[in-house]
């Protein structure tokens, strides 16, 4: 690693530089607009988080006894609801991201600054009319709308959280297009696109999917809307209509969306086990290439949510196939992973813990997909726990994990202090723990034949329930005690310096926390992005380039 | 990229194209052809139309190659959204009757 | 792109933002921006456009009927108003480019001109629609869909309700396009204020540019809607 001046502490950073409530909210600052929306993900969280209690606490008997099946159906709907469009979608890009990409490619912010503001406060709204719903009496139509239901016959708040989850994709629009024009245009000199770290290279095919995808659910739900409001007839079978298209048209974002949801982990988990195993990314251009395939063959996928909506089976052939061939690049990044920690310099932190719990957990839960993927497997346990497991696995195994782990590797550089590395341990084991014994037993109950979203089930299923349950609270234990010591470390944490880790990345190489501007001056770039060993000792094998592990770095 | 200055020639050019296509197309458009002619032709004009308006009025003729590639991309993934749904119902009445 | 990198600080122009190295990175990233937001309108109106293609598939018939109960000559000339309008829009960047202010001015206000005749044609029409009672479902409560079956001229074959689908699809597509409309006359009535105030020169002009993309869009959109509204069943029933 080439020598640089490490800039000493700086007594004015972005967090202290200016002072009120107005210098928040009217920022421009990426850093500043990252923690806000930082704060409201979090926020979010937990009101998922307290349906998900709910969902947990009325399936510990068979019966529907703690809640009646339209509550009960309201509950899982806004579960679903608040956790994908208001957390999982924006946690890591808006948050991570935000903080994140100006810094790596050496630019003083992203390319729209004040759009990047507006796209908070239009999350905010979205999000203050989405509750406004829930406190209203709430929707039951499930987190997918399908009509008839959600159009004509759900006598729940279907308009208003349809405008609330319609306008907080415009935050998504937004945040995609300012992440997109700022890697074309922004890159500092000498950060060639294949200098970039992997995180780039994740987040920009989010921004990708997010520009592409989500304007055809905007307008889904915006006919959605009007179906509701003035009995348009684009679903409506009385004039021709087709609910089925309404389905299309919703799974054509919906499926890239978890893409959305995944890649930027996937992004986190590069950074993490190539820092944390002092070593060179193994196959860096076949991980970055991978981002892009994802994006691009998740817009292919779509159909097999719909396997058993009467979708033409020659349709359903097509969609099968092609999502089998979506399960390649993620496998790719798996194996480049496993082979980047093969002989590399390991160091069990916080952020490393979460990596590897990723690693494995979003294994099971893509394989899983694989058994969805295939038409005649899909048909039997479609609707069932199975599917509830698999997406589980992905989103809180995968992606939340992984936003655990970024959150802790970066929060030295976030915030200028460091987490108490023991309570980070400990809480990433027990969120392990509590993780699969929630999860793994509904992958068996599925397979048994236990439906979902249903309130109650037939005696049979209920130990699978039990456990599940249990390991939900040990779940939620786990995920307080972060939330704790993270806030507890903002005031009484110790003291970071410029690059605690001591790593090569380009956002190490400023104060923490950083100055507004990010660099006193621009960076010109010359080293690779995961550059442990001095360029010398590096193997160069073609276009590749394979890092020795750096001695006493 | 420095910028181009298109000259007032080519505009007008294609302003008055863009006319003769919509003469064009309503004249085809109240003319009989036979089978699904008709909306090849409407379709056609349209593209055309389309196309002279994004390189000329919109410069992408003159714009960098990125430029050109972001818009080819959207027309790609409208072309998926059209070739995979269509998928669906053009072969829903292959294995029973509709 | 090597000019956009950093060359060290020149003299600022003060239209440059402060993340910004200089007023050629700046441009490119704000035209780059506009043509990704078009992406997204394009992906926007691609979602109806898909609802018009499969129950045009599904509905020939009646989806020619009711096409030809429009009113081609006013579908015409909008579209002729709409084109005029993108050739006073490029021309007003030109002479932006060139620095003639009032002549850009004057481009600005006939592209305003000519959008706002449009919209009036277009509230012509949705009157005509109205008082013919075309106006699908109940968006209009006192006066529900309700053609004169006998004046309406269906095609055989044709179901009033399936006519019915024609019209929520028309008003959907025209309506979000007339919407998108209202904004571009907006955006240029702002643009006018500035220009008038000497804001935009040679130099820095990409605020006109870059709406002038906005409005070539919306004018695409259009060219596609035409045909497919206004002219799919008058080849079978000639000059209707």
């Amino acid at each position: 690693m080439e020598e640089f001046e490490v800039p000493p502490p700086s007594r004015i950073n972005y967090l202290n530089a200016e002072y009120g409530l107005k210098s928040w909210l009217l920022t421009k600052d990426h850093k500043r607009i990252a923690l806000l929306y930082l704060g409201s993900v979090t926020f979010f969280f937990f009101i998922g988080g307290i349906y998900a209690m709910l969902i947990r606490l009325e399936l510990l008997t068979p019966q529907g006894d703690l809640l009646s099946s339209t509550t009960y159906n309201k509950v899982f709907t806004q579960h679903g609801i608040i956790m994908i469009f208001f957390f999982l979608i924006p946690a890591i890009p808006a948050s991570l991201g935000n903080f994140l990409v100006p810094m790596m490619i050496g630019a003083k912010d992203l390319a729209f600054p004040r759009i990047n503001l507006l796209s908070w406060y239009i999350y905010l709204l979205g999000g203050i009319i989405t509750i406004y719903a829930l406190l209203a009496g709430g929707v039951d139509t499930g987190w997918t709308f399908y009509a008839p239901y959600s159009t004509t016959f759900s006598n729940s708040y279907v308009l208003a959280t349809g405008v609330g989850v319609f306008i907080s994709g415009f935050s998504s629009i937004l945040t995609g297009l300012n992440f997109i024009v700022t890697i074309h245009t922004m890159r500092a000199p000498g950060m060639t696109w294949f200098r970039m770290p992997l995180f780039m290279w994740a987040h920009y095919a989010t921004a990708l999917i997010m520009i592409l995808g989500t304007p055809v659910v905007a307008i889904t739900i915006l006919l959605l809307a009007f179906e509701r409001l003035a009995h348009v007839g684009i679903f409506d079978p009385a004039v021709g209509g087709d609910p089925v298209l309404f389905q299309h048209l919703f799974w054509f974002y919906s499926h890239p969306a978890v893409y959305i949801m995944i890649l930027p982990a996937m992004g986190v988990i590069s950074e993490l086990i190539a820092n944390f195993s002092r070593k060179n990314i193994f196959g860096y251009s076949f991980v970055a290439f991978s981002s892009l395939a994802i994006a691009i063959f998740g817009f292919l996928v779509w159909g097999h949510h719909m396997f058993v909506s009467s979708q033409s089976v020659y349709a359903g052939m097509i969609f099968s196939f092609l999502s089998f061939a979506v399960a390649i690049p993620s496998a790719i990044k798996v194996f480049n992973w496993t082979a980047t920690l093969y002989k590399g310099s390991i160091s069990y932190d916080t952020p490393m813990l979460y990596a590897l719990g990723f690693i494995g957990l979003f294994t099971i839960g893509g394989m899983t997909g694989l058994f969805l993927a295939a038409l005649a497997v899909d048909v039997h346990v479609t609707d069932t726990y199975f599917v509830v497991a698999h997406f589980h696995y992905i989103m809180v195994g995968g992606t939340l994990l992984a936003y655990l782990g970024g959150l802790h590797y970066w929060w030295p550089k976030i915030s200028g202090r460091m987490y108490p590395e023991g309570w980070g341990r400990f809480s990433a084991l027990v969120v392990f723990v509590g993780f699969n014994l929630t999860f793994l037993p509904q992958f068996v109950a599925g397979y048994l034949g236990m439906p979902r979203r249903y309130h109650a089930y037939a005696p049979e299923f209920q130990v699978f329930n039990v456990l599940s349950s249990a390991g939900a609270s040990i779940l939620g234990v786990g995920l307080l005690i972060p939330v704790i010591y993270l806030v507890w470390s903002m005031r009484y944490g110790k003291l970071a310096e410029a690059n605690p880790w001591h790593l090569p990345g380009l956002e190490w190489r400023t104060s923490s926390p950083p100055p507004t501007e990010n660099f006193k001056i621009t960076p010109v770039v010359t080293w690779e992005a995961y550059e442990f060993a001095p360029p010398e000792e590096l193997e160069v094998v073609g276009r590749f380039r394979r890092g020795q592990t750096a001695e006493g770095i | 990229m420095s910028e181009h200055i298109v000259p007032v020639k080519i505009y007008v050019t294609i302003f008055l194209a863009l006319l003769l296509g919509t003469g064009l197309t309503v004249w085809a458009g109240t003319t009989d052809f036979p089978g699904p002619l008709n909306v090849v032709i409407a379709l056609t004009i349209a593209v055309i139309k389309a196309t002279l308006v994004v390189l000329y009025f919109m410069h992408v003729r003159y714009s960098s190659r990125l430029i050109w590639v972001v818009f080819t991309s959207a027309v790609f993934w409208l072309g998926i959204l059209f070739a995979l749904t269509l998928s669906d119902y053009w072969t829903r009445c292959w294995l029973s009757n509709c | 792109m090597a000019e956009i990198y950093a060359t060290g600080h020149e003299a600022s122009h003060p239209a440059l933002q402060h993340h910004f190295e200089n007023m050629e990175q700046q441009r490119e990233a704000g035209t780059l921006g506009m043509w990704v937001f078009l992406v997204t309108e394009m992906m926007f109106f691609g979602g109806m456009f898909f609802a018009y293609t499969l129950y045009r598939y599904q509905f020939p018939q009646a989806f020619a009927s009711a096409s030809n109960h429009l009113d081609l000559t006013l579908g015409a000339v909008n579209t002729a108003v709409l084109i005029f309008s993108s050739f006073t829009m490029a021309m007003a960047v030109y002479f932006t480019q060139l620095g003639r202010q009032q002549l850009q001015v004057l481009c600005l206000v006939l592209t305003i001109a000519l959008g706002l005749t449009f919209l009036g044609i277009k509230a012509v029409e949705y009157h005509d629609k109205y008082v013919d009672s075309l106006i699908p479902g109940t968006l209009i409560p006192s006066r529900p869909f309700n053609p004169d079956v006998h004046k309406f001229h269906l095609l055989p074959g044709a179901s009033i309700r399936n006519v019915e689908m024609f019209y929520w699809i028309y008003f959907a597509m025209t309506g979000m396009h007339a919407l998108h409309m209202i904004i571009g006359v907006g955006l240029l009535s702002v643009l006018v204020y500035f220009s008038i105030h000497g804001r935009y020169s040679p130099e820095y002009h990409s605020p006109v540019e870059i709406t002038g993309l906005y409005w070539h869009f919306v004018d695409i959109i259009w060219i596609f809607l035409f045909p497919l509204l206004y002219l799919l069943g008058r080849h079978l029933v000639h000059g209707g």
